[in-house]
């Protein structure tokens, strides 16, 4: 635990920085366990990336929405979600957090207001849309947190998404994690403006910021910042976050289109180093550092343990669950 | 009871359903105008900018909205003006809408209708006419409706609104002018039950939307030649009332069943699937089949006429059905 003398706002960050901890070496632990064939299906890991979902995690409240990608396991993690239970899913073990049903690529918490990972690039802008719709004719305050890359920028839900939400003045924040990849292609070889979400978005009528996506204090101000402007009333805001994944695009690629030289400079700017760097500066003790460090790695070798120990599915269950009512007949 | 148009019939029911339940909501393109149908008259006025969304061109977030909302709590009715445009936004309907309940394990539902004009006969050709019911019942996760008069229409799209699960409501667009005495108030129409149009014991014709009035026509000259024809409404395509039909065929032994949708992988090779698997040592005769050709919708009228099904078609098949001397039932002798 932190030393008793912090106070709240440093407690806060060291926490911050904790959940980015817990959530490399929970995307470490997965890849690793990709490798030992454990995980069924593709794995979209994050590392690198943590500060974003992370960040805007931090901002959002309880009641608010988020939606993410296939590559969505820090931003369920980010609002709550149990790691043991998102686990089990990528394992296809009892207790996963789908049931078995989605894996790795649909991971969901409605309970924490995560709702959904989405693998067609660019499908979830609109469904963002539609919960900041829910939440503008009922009159709440909640907000909307919509995930995605740089390489969904180019598919048409993207234009409808944020054209729909700019001209009914949605209360939903666009958070674009500008990896510079898509899966294999630069990002800039197929788009000709340098920002490939933020430079569209004034066409739209949508106000759009860049952040350094590495720094999770940036990125928690500039959208706290547009967070509240939707809760007021005042409308979306698209924000590019600039960032690099440390991986492939899932765990299978080894990602020999990127030079060493650019992933180690990458490596450098790591939102982990720089957050932690941060703490040591506002006197955070190397102590209470590695306390976090320690305390998250045990925990995810417990959470893997736990989910490889734990029973298979009852495979009935395949059948069942996809009317409401639990059914799933289609005739009689 | 009122003399209502179908489409007055979609409007009214929309109504109704707007002021039983305040969460449900209405998002397309020129529906505040009343839509290019004229299915959304005077919504606008009665409910206001908050229940009623005029949305800019696009399908994709139309489709996707209304799925967000319905995740939200809310019960969206959206329009696609013609069901063509469903192409446009597939993936929603398909991938999203379809999926989100079963992959999230249950956490997420989506109680919304997407509902549009469909089907051929008015000239609007190949991309303006095409009945693609079929193509949603290639889908597992969507309910599937279309209703063939506006008394079903009220009741159908009431049932649709109010069903905790996505549902599809195909209106034909060449039915939008017909009238029929509508009850008043109350009238859902419990999806997944075929209605018996006319009873008769010698050919059962199972029709859907426009093309149950071809088999009431079909009937009705099929007296001429004695046969006695019953007429069966499908209602819904899913959930299918696979029973009622096969209850009806092991009476008669004999089964047009007539689809516009082109017939290469139509609607009715699903339900004669069924017959075959499961009435096969019923029929007296081979399962005949009028669908819309395959082929695209052209415009001039009597083209047109000649790729959709027609009455006719629907009297030659039946006929050839029930003649005991003829190939068909020399099929089922040899
Ligand atoms: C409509 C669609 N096209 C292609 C794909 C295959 N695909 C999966 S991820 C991906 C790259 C997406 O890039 P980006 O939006 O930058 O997200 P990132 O993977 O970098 O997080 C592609 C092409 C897909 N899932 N959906
Ligand atoms: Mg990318």
């Amino acid at each position: 635990m932190p030393g008793p003398g912090m106070l709240s706002e440093e407690r806060a960050a060291l926490q911050r920085y904790e959940q980015m901890v817990f959530i490399r070496l929970f995307e470490d632990k997965v890849d690793a366990l990709y490798r030992q064939g454990q995980v069924r299906g593709p794995a979209h890991l994050g590392q690198g990336q943590e500060a974003i979902a992370v960040g805007v995690g931090s901002v959002l409240q309880p009641g608010d929405y988020s939606i993410g990608t296939y590559r969505g396991h820090a931003h369920a993690l980010a609002r709550g979600t149990p790691a043991g239970a998102v686990l089990r899913e990528l394992l296809g073990r009892s207790g996963g957090i789908c049931g078995g049903k989605g894996g790795s690529m649909h991971i969901t918490s409605l309970e924490h207001g995560y709702m959904g990972s989405y693998a067609i690039v660019g499908a979830h802008l609109p469904i963002a849309c539609g919960l900041a719709w829910a939440s503008k004719i009922k009159g709440t305050d909640q907000v909307t947190a919509c995930f995605f890359g740089d390489g969904t920028t180019n598919i048409g839900a993207f234009h409808e998404a944020i054209n729909l939400a700019a001209i009914w003045g949605l209360p939903v924040v666009f958070v674009c994690e500008n990896n510079s990849y898509m899966e294999y292609t630069p990002i800039s070889q197929v788009t000709s403006v340098p920002q490939p979400a933020a430079d569209r978005a004034p066409a739209y009528g949508l106000p759009s910021v860049t952040v350094d996506g590495n720094d999770v204090d940036a990125v928690r101000e500039v959208v706290g910042h547009a967070m509240e402007t939707a809760r007021g009333g005042g409308g979306p805001t698209l924000v590019e976050a600039t960032t690099y994944r440390h991986g492939g695009h899932s765990a299978a690629d080894p990602a020999d289109y990127r030079s060493e030289t650019e992933v180690a400079s990458w490596k450098e700017r790591d939102p982990l180093l720089r957050a932690r760097a941060a703490l040591a500066a506002d006197g955070v003790s190397e102590e209470d550092l590695e306390v976090v460090t320690a305390r998250a790695s045990a925990e995810t070798q417990q959470i893997a343990t736990a989910a490889l120990e734990a029973p298979a599915l009852d495979v009935e269950s395949a059948l069942v669950g996809m009317w409401s009512d639990g059914s799933a007949q289609w005739r009689n | 009871m009122a003399q209502l148009t179908y489409r007055a019939a979609v409007a009214a029911t929309l109504a109704h359903e707007m002021r039983r339940d305040e969460n449900v909501v209405l998002i397309g393109e020129d529906i505040g105008a009343g839509g290019v149908f004229k299915t959304t008259k005077g919504l606008l006025e009665e409910f206001g900018p908050t229940r009623v969304w005029d949305t800019p061109i696009s399908e994709q977030a139309i489709v996707g909205a209304a799925m967000g909302a319905s995740m939200a709590g809310l019960r969206p009715v959206a329009e696609i003006m013609f069901s063509d445009f469903y192409a446009t936004c597939w993936d929603q309907v398909a991938n999203e809408i379809a999926k989100v309940h079963y992959m999230t394990g249950g956490q997420l539902s989506c109680p919304l209708v997407v509902r549009g004009a469909n089907g051929g006969g008015l000239g609007f050709g190949a991309q303006h006419s095409q009945a693609v019911e079929n193509w949603a019942m290639c889908v597992p996760g969507i309910k599937i409706a279309s209703p063939s008069s506006a008394a079903e229409a009220v009741g159908l799209l009431a049932a649709a609104i109010r069903d905790d699960d996505p549902v599809l409501v195909f209106e034909h667009k060449a039915l939008y002018g017909s009238r029929e005495e509508c009850p008043d108030g109350e009238h859902v129409v419990a999806l997944g039950q075929a209605a018996v149009l006319r009873p008769g014991s010698d050919v059962t014709l199972v029709g859907l939307a426009a093309t149950v009035g071809l088999c009431r026509q079909a009937a009705e000259q099929l007296t001429g030649d004695s046969v006695d024809a019953e007429v069966i409404d499908l209602r819904t395509l899913v959930p299918l009332d696979a029973a009622g039909v096969l209850a009806s065929v092991r009476r008669t032994g004999r089964v047009v069943l007539v689809e516009e949708n082109p017939g290469q992988l139509g609607w009715g090779a699903g339900v004669a699937a069924i017959l075959a698997e499961e009435a096969f040592l019923d029929l007296r005769t081979p399962v005949a089949r009028v669908s819309g050709r395959n082929i695209p919708i052209p415009v001039a009228k009597g083209l047109e006429a000649a790729v959709n099904p027609s009455v006719e078609r629907v009297v030659a098949a039946a006929r050839s059905a029930c003649d005991t001397a003829g190939p068909a039932a020399e099929m089922i002798r040899n």
